[in-house]
C-alpha cells in the first residue's frame, strides 16, 4: 500500500514538473491573477474561491485534459533503480537489434550522401529562399530530379530484420509441438488471445452499437446513430478528453471527428503553436536537408499516386518538411526504443561536442512515411493544426510501427499477435498460405506498418484510427489485419 | 425495326408496326467503342448488328442523328439514345436563352423568389448577337474576369479568359480576318460568361463535378439521377494571376491531359462519395444537404426550361453529363450540359463507374420489358422527377406541403446497386409469375 502511494506521488510530481514548463501553466497563472479582480474571490477563502472559479470557467477541465494527456504517454511503473534505457526498451536483445538496425540505416543514408556528393545539410542562398517562400503553398508543382535518390528503406527490409530477431536466452527445441508458432516472428513475447482481447475491447462487441456498421442505410437512425451523435456533441461541449476517448471507441460521426481527435490529443492551437509552426517553416526556408529530397521522393511515389490523397500533395510537404526540423520530437525518444541518429560536423567525427542529431527531429523517413499524414488532410486544413495533430499522432502511436521493441503496441508484438490469431482461429487459411509460399505476415506487414493508410478506403480508415485513439493502442491493427 | 434512309419504305406487311417478339434477341447498334461496347456485348440476349442491318436499339452519335433521324421510321419498341433537338439544352447559347425565358415565365407566374431559384448560371451573353448588352454589363463591373466559350465545341477547345475589352477586340479582328481569307470556315457563335472567381478549392486546386442525369421523356418529364459521379481536379494550383494558363482554369480531362504536370496514373478524379464525405467532415452534414438540394434544383429547373421546346418522342431517351462548379459559399453553378458525355475510362475506377452507369441506363430503358414503371430506384439511378417531385420512401412524411419535402435523390451516397438490382429483379419475377 505504501509502495503504491509513493509510486502515485512520484507520478504526480513528475507530471507537475512536466506541466510547469508548459504554456497551460502560465495561462493558469495569468487567469488566477486576473481572477483576483472578480467580486466572488475573497481573501479569506482565496484557495477555494480560485478553485471554484477555475471549475466554472472551464480551466479545470483544461488542466484535467492536460494531465490525462500526459498519462497516456506515461510509462508503466517500473523499478526505481532501472536505468533510462529500460524505459526505452527493457529487453537487451531488442535494444541491440534496434541499435544495429539504426546503424544500417544511417550507413545507407551516409553512403547515398557521399555517392551523390550532396551535403546532409546546407544553407540556402537568398534567391532560393525567396523562391521557396513564394512556392510554399504549391510545392507539389516542383519537379526536382529525384531519380538518383532512393528511399532509405522500405517496410519489407524492416520485416527481414524482425524475422531474424531471436532471444538468445530462449531455447525453442527442435521438436514440433502443438504449441509451435509457425509464423515468421520467432520471439517469445506475450500477446493477448481472443478472450483477453474481448475483455480489452469490450466496446467493440456485437451488443454495442458501432459507427461504420450500425449506421448503414438499412438500420434506422433512431436505433443508434442519432443518440450517438447527440452524445458526441455533448462530449465536445464539455471539452473532456477522457470522455471523448471513451466515446470514440464506438466510432466518431464524420462531422465531429476533427474536433474529437483534437480533444483527445489535447491540441488546442494557441497563437504560440502557430508561431512555433511558422518558426519551423522558416527553418525549412533557410536550410536544405538531404532528408527533404527523400521526403519529396516519398510523396511523389506514394501519396501523389494515390486515388484519394493526390489532392493533398502540397499539404504533405508543408507538414513533413517542418516535421523533420522539429527538435521537440526528440523528447519522445525517452520512451521509444529507437535513438536519434547522430551526425558529426565535418572533420570532427567521434567528438561528442560536434555531434548533432540528423535530421533535427531524429526520424529518418522510409518508403511510405508520408501516408501517415495523408488521411489527416481529410480532417484538418489549417497547416499548423494539421501539423500539431500529425506530430502528436506520431509521438504517441506511429513511432511504434517502425522501431523494434517489446511494447504491446510495438510492431513486433502486432506481428506476433496477428500470426497467433491467424494460426489459432483460421488454421486452414494459415497452412494453405504457407503451402503456396505466401507467409501471411508478408502480406499483412505493410498494411500494419502504415496503419492501413492507402490500403483502406478513407472513411473506413478514419473509423479504424478512431479506435486507435479510443483504446490508446495499436493492437486493433493486428485484429483488423487478421480479418 | 429501322430502315436506312436510302431504302424506300413501302410497308412490308409483316414488319409494319410489329411489336418485338418476347424472347427474340435485341439487336443493338453503336459506333462507339470503349465501355459502351463492353456493356452492350455482355448484356444477355443482346446481339450486335453492323452496317445496314436492322436494329432495335441504337446508341448513336449526334451527327448521325442530325442527318438521319427525320428519315428513319422506328417501331414502337425501338429506342435511340438522343432527342432530336437536344441542342436546346446542350448548346450553350440555346440553353442560356431557354433558361432566361423560363426564368421570366416563373417570375410572372410565381414571383421573384421562385424565379431566383434559376440563378444558377453566371451572367451570359451570346456573341456576336448580344454584343452591346454584354459591353454594358462589362462596363458596370470593371476588373472582373470573363470567360469566352465557343458554343458548339467540347473538351475545352477554344476557351479563353479575359479582363479587358481589348482582348476580345483583338479576337474579333482575328476571326474576321480569317473569314475573309477562307470562305469555308463557318462563323462561330460564342458565349461570354462571367467567370466564377471564387471557386471552392480542395488542396489548393480547382475542380468541377460531373453528374449524370437520365431523361426518359420530356412530356411528361421523367428524369433519373445517378448516385455516382466524379470531381475533376485541375493539376495546377488555382490563382487568378495567370488567366492565360489554360491548365489552371479548365478542368476538362482532355485539357488536363496535355498539361506538363499530368500523370495519367493519377486520373485527377475523385468519386463523388469521397467528395461528399470530405465536405461533410469540413462543413457538417447540414451544409452538405443544402448543397445537394441546390444541385437537384439545377437539374430539375434546367430540364423544365426546355421541356416545351424539345420534341418529345417516345423512342428517345438521353443520358446527360452535367458540369457543376461549386464556389466558396457552397453555391453550385451550372457550367454546361453534355448530350454525349465521355464514356471512355481514364482509370480502373472510372471504368467501373461508367460500365455500371451504362448497365443501369439500359435497365431503366428496359428493352426487356421487365419493369412495372412504378419503380423509384433502379440500380444506381433514383427517380428524381416524375411529372412532379418524387419523395423518398423513408423518413418523416411531408405534412407541411413543399416545405420539408425530401427528394428522392442520393447523389454521392452509398451505391449498393448490385444488391438492389438483385432484389428488384427477383421481386419482379415473382410478381410476373403470380400474375400469369
Amino acid at each position: 500500500m505504501l509502495q503504491e502511494e509513493s509510486d502515485l506521488s512520484l507520478i504526480i510530481a513528475q507530471i507537475v514538473q512536466k506541466l510547469k514548463g508548459s504554456n497551460l501553466y502560465s495561462q493558469l497563472e495569468r487567469q488566477a491573477w486576473a481572477s483576483l479582480q472578480r467580486p466572488e474571490i475573497k481573501l479569506e477563502s482565496l484557495k477555494e474561491d480560485i478553485k471554484e472559479f477555475f471549475k466554472i470557467s472551464g480551466w479545470e477541465k483544461k488542466l484535467q485534459n492536460a494531465v490525462y494527456s500526459e498519462l497516456s504517454v506515461f510509462p508503466l511503473p517500473s523499478h526505481p533503480a532501472a536505468p533510462p534505457e529500460h524505459l526505452k526498451e527493457p529487453l537487451v536483445y531488442m535494444r541491440k537489434a534496434q541499435g544495429s538496425w539504426e546503424k544500417r540505416i544511417l550507413k545507407s543514408l551516409n553512403s547515398m550522401c557521399t555517392e551523390l556528393s550532396i551535403p546532409l545539410a546546407r544553407k540556402r542562398p537568398v534567391g532560393e529562399q525567396k523562391e521557396l517562400l513564394n512556392k510554399w503553398n504549391e510545392m507539389g508543382t516542383d519537379e526536382p530530379d529525384l531519380s538518383l535518390f532512393r528511399p532509405v528503406y522500405a517496410p519489407k527490409d524492416f520485416l527481414e530484420v524482425l524475422i531474424n530477431l531471436r532471444n538468445p536466452n530462449y531455447e525453442n527445441g527442435d521438436s514440433l509441438s502443438f504449441r509451435t508458432h509457425l509464423g515468421l516472428i520467432q520471439v517469445p513475447l506475450k500477446v493477448k488471445d481472443i478472450p483477453e482481447l474481448k475483455e480489452c475491447f469490450v466496446e467493440l462487441g456485437l451488443n454495442t452499437g458501432q459507427l461504420g456498421i450500425d449506421d448503414s442505410t438499412q438500420v434506422p437512425p433512431e436505433l443508434f446513430e442519432n443518440e450517438h451523435v447527440r452524445i458526441g456533441q455533448k462530449v465536445l461541449a464539455e471539452q473532456d478528453s477522457a470522455a471523448a476517448q471513451q466515446y470514440i471507441r464506438q466510432g466518431s460521426p464524420t462531422a465531429l471527428r476533427a474536433e474529437l481527435w483534437a480533444l483527445i490529443l489535447n491540441i488546442s492551437s494557441e497563437p504560440e503553436d502557430v508561431l512555433y509552426y511558422e518558426q519551423l517553416k522558416t527553418n525549412v526556408i533557410q536550410h536544405d536537408l538531404l532528408v527533404d529530397s527523400l521526403i519529396y521522393k516519398d510523396v511523389k511515389l506514394t501519396a501523389s499516386n494515390d486515388d484519394y490523397y493526390f489532392v493533398f500533395e502540397d499539404y504533405l510537404y508543408q507538414v513533413l518538411l517542418c516535421f523533420s526540423r522539429d527538435t521537440s520530437v526528440l523528447s519522445h525518444f525517452a520512451y521509444n526504443s529507437a535513438s536519434p541518429p547522430k551526425s558529426y560536423i565535418r572533420g570532427k567525427l567521434g567528438l561528442e561536442e560536434y555531434a548533432v542529431f540528423y535530421p533535427p527531429n531524429g526520424v529518418i523517413p522510409f518508403h511510405g512515411f508520408s501516408m501517415y499524414v495523408a488521411p489527416l488532410c481529410f480532417l484538418y486544413h489549417e497547416p499548423s493544426k494539421l501539423y500539431q495533430i500529425f506530430r502528436e499522432m506520431y509521438v504517441r502511436f506511429f513511432f511504434r510501427l517502425h522501431s523494434i521493441s517489446s511494447h504491446p503496441s510495438g510492431i513486433v508484438s502486432l506481428c506476433l499477435l496477428f500470426e497467433t490469431l491467424l494460426q489459432t482461429y483460421l488454421p486452414q487459411l494459415f497452412y494453405h498460405l504457407r503451402e503456396i509460399g505466401a507467409q501471411p505476415l508478408r502480406i499483412s506487414f505493410k498494411w500494419m506498418v502504415r496503419a492501413f493508410s492507402g490500403y483502406l478506403a478513407t472513411d473506413q480508415l478514419l473509423l479504424l484510427w478512431d479506435r486507435i485513439l479510443g483504446y490508446n493502442s495499436l493492437e486493433i491493427l493486428a485484429g483488423d489485419a487478421q480479418k | 425495326m429501322s430502315r436506312p434512309k436510302n431504302q424506300n419504305y413501302k410497308g412490308h406487311g409483316l414488319s409494319k408496326g410489329k411489336e418485338r417478339e418476347q424472347g427474340a434477341p435485341i439487336r443493338f447498334k453503336t459506333a462507339l467503342m470503349n465501355t459502351l461496347m463492353d456493356v452492350l456485348r455482355h448484356r444477355p440476349g443482346w446481339v450486335e448488328v453492323k452496317d445496314e442491318g436492322e436494329w432495335d436499339f441504337y446508341w448513336c452519335d449526334v451527327s448521325w442523328l442530325r442527318e438521319n433521324f427525320d428519315h428513319t421510321y422506328m417501331d414502337e419498341h425501338v429506342r435511340i439514345s438522343h432527342f432530336r433537338n437536344h441542342y436546346e439544352l446542350t448548346r450553350k447559347n440555346y440553353m442560356v436563352k431557354n433558361l432566361k425565358r423560363f426564368r421570366k415565365q416563373l417570375e410572372r407566374e410565381a414571383g421573384k423568389l421562385e424565379a431566383a431559384k434559376c440563378d444558377f448560371f453566371p451572367k451570359t451573353f451570346e456573341l456576336p448577337s448580344e454584343y452591346h448588352l454584354f459591353v454594358e454589363e462589362f462596363r458596370k463591373n470593371p476588373g472582373i474576369t470573363w470567360i469566352m466559350k465557343p458554343v458548339a465545341r467540347s473538351q475545352g477547345k477554344g476557351i479563353f479568359l479575359f479582363r479587358r475589352l481589348k482582348d476580345i477586340m483583338d479576337w474579333r479582328k482575328d476571326t474576321r480576318n480569317s473569314d475573309d481569307q477562307k470562305d469555308d470556315i463557318p462563323v462561330e457563335n460564342y458565349v461570354a460568361q462571367r467567370y466564377i472567381e471564387n471557386p471552392y478549392l480542395i488542396g489548393g486546386r480547382k475542380f468541377d463535378l460531373r453528374v449524370y442525369v437520365l431523361v426518359m421523356s420530356y412530356i411528361p418529364l421523367r428524369a433519373w439521377l445517378y448516385r455516382d459521379g466524379f470531381a475533376r481536379f485541375s493539376n495546377t494550383r488555382f490563382t487568378l494571376n495567370s488567366i492565360d494558363d489554360q491548365y489552371v482554369h479548365l478542368t476538362n480531362v482532355a485539357v488536363q491531359k496535355t498539361s506538363p504536370d499530368y500523370h495519367p496514373k493519377k486520373g485527377s478524379k475523385w468519386m463523388l462519395q469521397r467528395f461528399r464525405q470530405y465536405l461533410a467532415s469540413k462543413h457538417g452534414p447540414q451544409a452538405v444537404e443544402t448543397l445537394f438540394r441546390d444541385m437537384d434544383n439545377i437539374f430539375i429547373k434546367s430540364l423544365q426550361s426546355v421541356q416545351k421546346v424539345i420534341i418529345s418522342d417516345k423512342h428517345c431517351f438521353e443520358l446527360y453529363g452535367y458540369d457543376i462548379l461549386i464556389d466558396q459559399d457552397l453555391k453550385p453553378w451550372l457550367l454546361e450540359v453534355n448530350a454525349s458525355p465521355s464514356l471512355t475510362a481514364s482509370s480502373q475506377e472510372d471504368y467501373e463507374l461508367k460500365t455500371c452507369l451504362l448497365e443501369d441506363t439500359l435497365h431503366v430503358v428496359d428493352m426487356e420489358a421487365r419493369l412495372t414503371g412504378r419503380e423509384k430506384r433502379v440500380g444506381g439511378f433514383d427517380l428524381m422527377w416524375n411529372d412532379g417531385p418524387v419523395s423518398r420512401d423513408e423518413g418523416p412524411p411531408d405534412l407541411s406541403g413543399m416545405g420539408n419535402f425530401v427528394t428522392n435523390t442520393h447523389l454521392g451516397c452509398v451505391n449498393d446497386r448490385k444488391k438492389q438490382l438483385r432484389q428488384l429483379f427477383c421481386s419482379l419475377q415473382v410478381q410476373k409469375k403470380a400474375s400469369n
